[in-house]
Parts: structure tokens; sequence; C-alpha cells
């Protein structure tokens, strides 16, 4: 180990997130690779070993011959504070080489708070920002993630984006790069090839040409580039990789558990979700598969806790299954299985006492919207009357902790609305009175508002955000309603959501504004300690950017928008129809009861959608 | 099987998983090994283990000691064996064996330690650090849960050397253990408070050996 770093660790926080050594980590020999990839998570340590993602992508790449890959995450500040001072460039856990001299250098984005990050950690790394001052073939600096499927905010940093699944992807890319630097391609050489895996997209082959309004009047491509990126997906989940040894951190992090994927996609159509349309369509894995891949990682873990991991745990068809397969061998070892985003529609007596059997935590539910018409027009399909059996269920089962997920600023939300979250919450409350077994405990009822940020590739991708002013009005209305104890109210800020709704449809320009803003300090903005929201609207006027045009404007259907180079398999036309219908108030079946021809499908080669 | 005892190292990377985490380290190998623990019952059971002395983050040790006790029946040479396919790097499990002795007979501690200095030669340093750590007493201010006392280092001490080595002043300390509870970083502390002139720019320390009243290695 550097000798100063041996010094610095005593003092910095936490300090077992930055040496590596933990448990199935996977060292491999330097003399025998020719290829070394370091996967970068944009955020901490605690957070980026939570992440499934980042297990199935290490454990993937490394059973490929010939590559070892390693991990790095983004240090906390005492920790960047020692190495500026110190100069130590950003290192990967396993070999504690800088990342500067790895061939690949790949982040994974899920959330666009982290943007700030990925530029941090490219110059802790010594590694120029911008992909046109890396003139070199290596190392090539990409990303995939779920954040990406707007590729342009980065555009201007990253040699190239994932769109979509990236373990197939990633070892594609990998092969070519193995390619070219035997043959000593350049790096443009290169970029073309990889632009023709199906899912890579590259940004420097496509040029923003703007209208006077501030909008695009094109994504140009440049001869020969692909008319569209489609998204990558597995088409065989079921028999795709899985690992079963992940790394087990030394120090606790955020989800310390084993975590089963049991299916991709999702079926309800939440048209505020984009999460519902970018994963389509479903796939799922077998019930015995899961028992099997749960046993073998919770012997070769030691975790004493699994947790099953899906869009909505309750739509899976054989759940009660594989809850029983995996509490077969839990229980005798009092081991706890956690089910987590299930649906108060479907939740049932049985399933809540299985989990019961090993241990009781809290509910939580996200009936996201107080009206049953809002509800339909978001078509979160919750009925009140099912949300509120199935509380009185759970009360006299003993529970007495609910926390109920709301979010303000939908479209069409009116005051009416705002104020029947504190009236279904009331009547939460007086089921818990009613039928309570253990009444003299009392309950607690948390209800948490968020300020929705419309999402690209969703049926709301063309919706204005309601203005901070608007939202925190909504809030305060909200607030001055919650009367009872029992029931506590939290509620996010608004200047997040606007900043993360700016980057979630920006365009290519908003890349300098993400680079002001880091030039300024700006990192872990997804943690209240260090985002600043004066820090971006500085940085946006210094760009001569207005953050409300991308936040706040609606979107015509004719509008090109900076995604649009991307075909994510569901067909705009079926988003905008979907925008329709929310004005309408009128729902849309899942997926399962009617296939509505969202396109997705046509993404899977011919393979069925478990809808 | 109760009464276990367990004695590792702890070394390289694995010097800064703190004691809370070591913990958890220790119950996910005994699974991982397929050597469950015991657990208490109760509302929150948790695996019925106990570390004789806790380490410091960033403090070495090769003579740790762990308490604990196992469902069924293993043969106690193995369990080292198991153990040690089960660890994460830096910490080894050297010996297993049914304790006798209680931790309360823990008195004293052999540390070793290197205290580095960056621009001062520690030839230069060496009588006068000797000169400092003979002084009958050493009252220093620590800080405690009730605030900052005053405590005197010197009675704890019970032997200490220094050498010369190619990193900085070597030295071979004897320390009290516990009632009182020396942390050998109060060294150094002590330095800083006192004679300031002489602090190192950088002091580590491992443990090497701990012994009861009677100087007898403690098992």
């Amino acid at each position: 180990m550097d000798k100063r770093l041996i010094r610095i660790l005593p003092r910095v926080q936490k300090p077992a997130r930055y040496t590596g050594g933990e448990y199935n980590q996977i060292i491999k020999d330097k003399a025998k690779v020719d290829l070394r990839m370091v996967l970068c998570f944009p955020d901490t340590y605690e957070i980026g070993m939570s992440n499934l993602g980042i297990k199935i992508l290490y454990g993937g790449i490394n059973e490929m011959d010939g590559v070892w890959c390693e991990r790095a995450f983004a240090p906390w500040g005492d920790m960047e504070d020692e190495m500026r001072r110190e100069n130590i460039p950003l290192w990967a856990l396993e070999s504690g080489d800088p990342l500067r001299d790895f061939d690949a250098v790949g982040f994974s984005i899920g959330y666009e708070m982290a943007y700030t990050n990925v530029l941090n950690m490219l110059d802790l790394a010594g590694i120029p920002l911008k992909s046109s001052e890396r003139k070199e073939l290596t190392p090539l600096v990409f990303a995939g993630g779920s954040s990406c499927v707007n590729p342009e905010p980065m555009a201007d940093f990253l040699d190239f984006l994932f769109i979509g699944e990236g373990e197939e992807m990633d070892k594609e890319l990998l092969l070519l790069l193995r390619k070219a630097k035997r043959e000593n391609w350049s790096k443009q050489q290169l970029l073309s090839e990889a632009a023709n895996i199906e899912g890579i997209y590259v940004p420097s082959l496509y040029e923003p040409i703007y209208n006077d309004d501030g909008t695009l009047k094109e994504m140009r491509a440049i001869p020969g580039a692909p008319e569209s990126v489609t998204r990558r997906i597995v088409t065989d989940f079921d028999n795709s990789y899985f690992p079963t040894n992940p790394i087990v951190p030394s120090t606790e992090i955020v989800h310390d558990r084993v975590t089963l994927e049991l299916f991709r996609g999702c079926t309800r159509g939440c048209r505020f979700c984009q999460a519902g349309f970018i994963y389509r369509p479903v796939r799922s894995r077998s019930p015995e598969k899961l028992v099997e891949q749960g046993i073998k990682s919770l012997e070769s873990t030691g975790y004493q806790e699994i947790t099953l991991s899906s869009l909505s745990t309750s739509d899976y068809r054989p759940l009660s299954e594989l809850c029983d397969g995996l509490l077969d061998f839990c229980i005798p070892r009092s081991i706890g299985l956690s089910l987590p985003s299930l649906r108060a529609d479907n939740f049932s007596m049985d399933l809540m006492s299985k989990v019961q059997k090993v241990r009781k935590s809290g509910l939580t539910f996200a009936p996201e919207a107080g009206t049953q018409r809002l509800r339909n027009a978001i078509n979160k399909n919750v009925r009140e009357e099912d949300l509120l059996h199935t509380c009185r269920i759970a009360f006299e089962g003993g529970w007495n902790n609910i926390k109920l997920y709301f979010m303000l600023g939908l479209p069409t939300e009116t005051d009416e609305d705002v104020l029947a979250i504190n009236d279904l919450a009331m009547k939460v409350l007086a089921l818990f009175k009613t039928y309570a077994t253990n009444k003299a405990k009392g309950v607690h009822i948390t209800v948490s508002t968020s300020c929705f940020v419309p999402k690209p590739h969703s049926p709301f991708q063309w919706e204005a955000q309601v203005s901070m002013e608007e939202y925190r009005r909504r809030v305060t209305l909200l607030r001055d309603h919650m009367r009872a104890k029992a029931i506590s109210y939290n509620w996010h800020d608004a200047d997040t959501s606007l900043i993360e709704a700016v980057l979630s449809r920006g365009d290519r320009r908003v890349g300098a504004v993400i680079e002001e803003v880091w030039r300024q300090g700006g990192k872990l903005d997804s943690w209240s300690e260090y985002f600043s929201f004066e820090r971006w609207i500085s940085a946006f006027e210094k760009c001569g950017l207005d953050p409300k045009f991308y936040a706040c404007r609606e979107r015509s259907f004719e509008e090109i928008l900076p995604w649009s180079r991307v075909n994510i398999g569901v067909k705009p036309e079926f988003l905008w129809q979907e925008r329709e219908m929310c004005y309408k108030a009128e729902l849309s079946p899942d997926c399962r009861n009617k296939c509505l021809s969202c396109g997705a499908l046509s993404l899977m080669n011919g393979g069925r959608c478990d809808g | 099987m109760d009464n276990l005892r367990l004695r590792f190292s702890k070394t390289g990377r694995a010097v800064y998983i703190s004691h809370l985490d070591l913990m958890r380290t220790m119950q996910r190998a005994f699974l991982r090994a397929g050597m469950p623990l015991k657990y208490s019952e109760g509302f929150n059971p948790h695996a019925q283990i106990s570390f004789a002395l806790p380490l410091s983050v960033g403090t070495a040790s090769s003579c740790e000691i762990m308490d604990f006790r196992l469902n069924g029946y293993m043969e106690l040479s193995e369990i080292p064996y198991r153990l040690n396919r089960a660890l994460p790097e830096g910490i080894r499990a050297l010996e297993v064996y049914e304790w006798e002795n209680k931790f309360k007979n823990i008195k004293w501690l052999d540390v070793d330690g290197v205290f580095e200095y960056d621009e001062r030669d520690p030839a230069d340093m060496l009588p006068e650090l000797m000169d400092f750590f003979s002084r009958d007493s050493l009252v220093i201010k620590k800080k405690s849960k009730s605030g900052t006392n005053d405590f005197d280092i010197s009675p704890c001490i019970r032997s200490l050397t220094f050498d010369i080595d190619e990193r900085g002043i070597r030295l071979k300390a004897l320390i009290s253990a516990q009632e009182p509870t020396l942390n050998p970083e109060l060294l150094p502390s002590a330095l800083e408070q006192l004679a300031p002139q002489l602090k190192p720019d950088f002091a580590s320390f491992t443990r090497v050996q701990v012994y009861d009243e009677q100087m007898n290695i403690f098992r």
C-alpha cells in the first residue's frame, strides 16, 4: 500500500471503504491479463456496493479470460481533500493501481445527481474530462445505467454510452477493445466500430442543431452513423449470469444483504414511472433458479438477510413458491427474508404471515396520489379500498408502522388531490384505532411527498414540472391540514427536484453546466451535505441557460427531444397516447390483461414478453 | 460447544476494519465456513462472541483474542483451517482452544511501534525520546466520555525500548492492557502535549502479545 495512504487512512471516516481486500473480491495476475477495466460507481462505496448492477457486471466481466475488472468509488470529502493534498490519483480497490492506467474506465450511472461525481472522479484520477481531450485509444471512458437513456447531458465527457442492459454489450466492447489494442487502432476507429454494437451510443457521431428558441432543430447524424441506437436487453433472462459469490464488504453498506433479481420490466404502466417503460418487456427468472441462487449466495457470503428485487415484487407470479423455497432454507438458520416493492392491491395475508415468521419490519406503500381520479390519471391502479384493506390486515397482524409515499406536482393535480393525501392517511389511522391488536403500542404513519420529475421515455416526457414555488405551496397546503399526532409528514426539497428535472431531460448544452458546477466545487450532489442549489443556479447563469426551459416547459409531440436518437423499444406514439389518456383520467390495462403493443416486444428477437 | 477461544491476527488492509465491522465480519466468516455461531435468545438474536481488547482502527495485531460458542461439534484443530478459507484478506485464524482464563486476567500488552520522522534524523531524536519516557510522571490530558481528565501514563509503561531502523525509530513497549488501559496511541500524544519537538510525523503500532499479571502469556 502507498505509504502516503497508510498515513491518511487512520484519520479519514470509515477507512475500510478505501482499501479493498474484502471477501470474494477478484484478484488476477496482472501479467496474465491483457485488458484491464475499472468499474466506477459515481457515489460512495456504501451506495455503490449495494448496487445489484455493479455486482452483476463485476462478476460477469471477470468471467472473461484475460480481463481483470476492478472497482472504484467516489471518495467522501475528507478523503478527497487528503488525496488532493498528497497528489494521490484515484485508484482501483483490488490492485491499488491508478485509474488512468486502465484500458477501460466504465461508470454505472443510475441517477442524474451523480453526474458531477463522474467529473470529479475523472479529475481525481488525472484523466481529462472531455472525450475530445482524450486522444489516445485508452483509457476509454464510458457509462451505462438507467440515466444514460438520455445520453446527451454527459455526451461531452463520455466516449460512448451503453443504452440498456450492460452485461452483454460490455463484453462485446471489451473484445473489440482487445482487437483495437492488438491492431493499434486510433480511438476514432474504435468509436466507429463500437457504434455498430447494438446499444452503444457514440455522442461524437451526432451533432445537435438548435432553433433560435433553444429547442432542437435536429440531432444530425454524421455520415455512417446509425440512424438510431436501440436499447439492448438480455433476452434470455432466466439463463443469464447472476453472481452467487458477490463481494462481502468488510464495512457496513446501505443494503448489506443478498439480493435476488426476480424479473426485469414491469407490466403496470404507471405513467409517471420511467422504469416502467425503459426496462420492458418483462422477463423473469424461474423460482427454482432463484432459490438455488439464493442459497448459493447465502452460503458464499454468510449474510443473514436476503431480499427480493424487482420493480413490483408482488407481480412475480410464483412468489409464493419462491418464498416457500427460500424460507425452508432461511428459517432454520435465522436468516431474514425481506420483500420490498410490494403493491397494496394484491398483498396477501398469507404472504405477510410468511415473512413475519422471521422478522417484522415496517410496511411501505406508494399510493402516489390522494384521489382515485389522479391515481387513474397516472395509471397507478391502486384502489383506496384495497390499500385500506391491506392496512387493516397489517394492523390486525400486529404491524404498527406504515409509510405512505406520494408525489406532488403530477400532471392534472388540483388542491383537492393534495388534500386527499391527508384524508387517506386519516383513514389509515382510523383503521388502526378500530382493528389493531396492539393499540397500546400506538401507531406511526409516515407520509412522504416528493416533487414529480418528468423523465425521458415515459408518457410524461413532454410535461412541464411544476415550479418550485407551486410545489412549496402544495407542501404547505398539505402540511397545514395534517393535524393528527400519529401522522408525520416529510417532504423532499424542491431544489434537488428542479435540478434533477433539468439533468433528466437536458440536451448537450447542459454538459457545460455540469462541468461549471463541478469547477465551482460541486460533487456528491445527492447528499444534502454537499448539494448547493445556489451553485447550480450560478452555473446556469454563467452558461447562459435557463433551468426552467428544461424543467418547467411543456413540449409538443413534434419537438425533437435530445434523446430522440435512442430507440427505447416503446414507441413515442404509444407514450403520447398514454399521456392523452392521463388528461382524460382513463386507465390503461395491465399488460397481463391486454397487450397494448407498446413496441418493447421488438427487442426480444422473437422471444416472448412475460406480461 | 461453549468456551471456545480464537487467537487471530489482523494485519495489512484488514487493520482498517473497525471493531463493530469486525464483529459482523467474524459472524459471516463462521457462517461461510459452515460453522454457525450460537445465537442469543430473544427479540434481537445476536451471535455470542466477545473480543478481549478492542483494537483501534489502523493498529495491526498478531495476538487478537475472541471468545465464541458453536452449534454442534467440531474438531478444534479443524476450526482455524476452515475459518481461514472464509476470512477476508488480512485476518488469519491462528489457533482455537477451550479457555479457562477470563479476559479480566489480561494485564500487559506487548506492542511494537514505529515513529516516523520526515525532516529530522531519528538518531538525533533517540536520546531525547529515551530521556522523555524515563520521566517518573507523564501526566497528559485524555478525553473520555465524562470530559477531559489528567492521566499519568508513566505507571502504565512497564518497559519501553527504542531502536533505529530504516523506517525511523522502532519501539518495543510493554504497557498496561487494562485497568488502566493505555492505548499505545497515547505515546505519541504524550509527546505532542509535553514535548512537541519530539512528536513523530507518523506513528503506527502492532500488538504482539498479551500477558497476565504474572507475565505469563495470556491464553
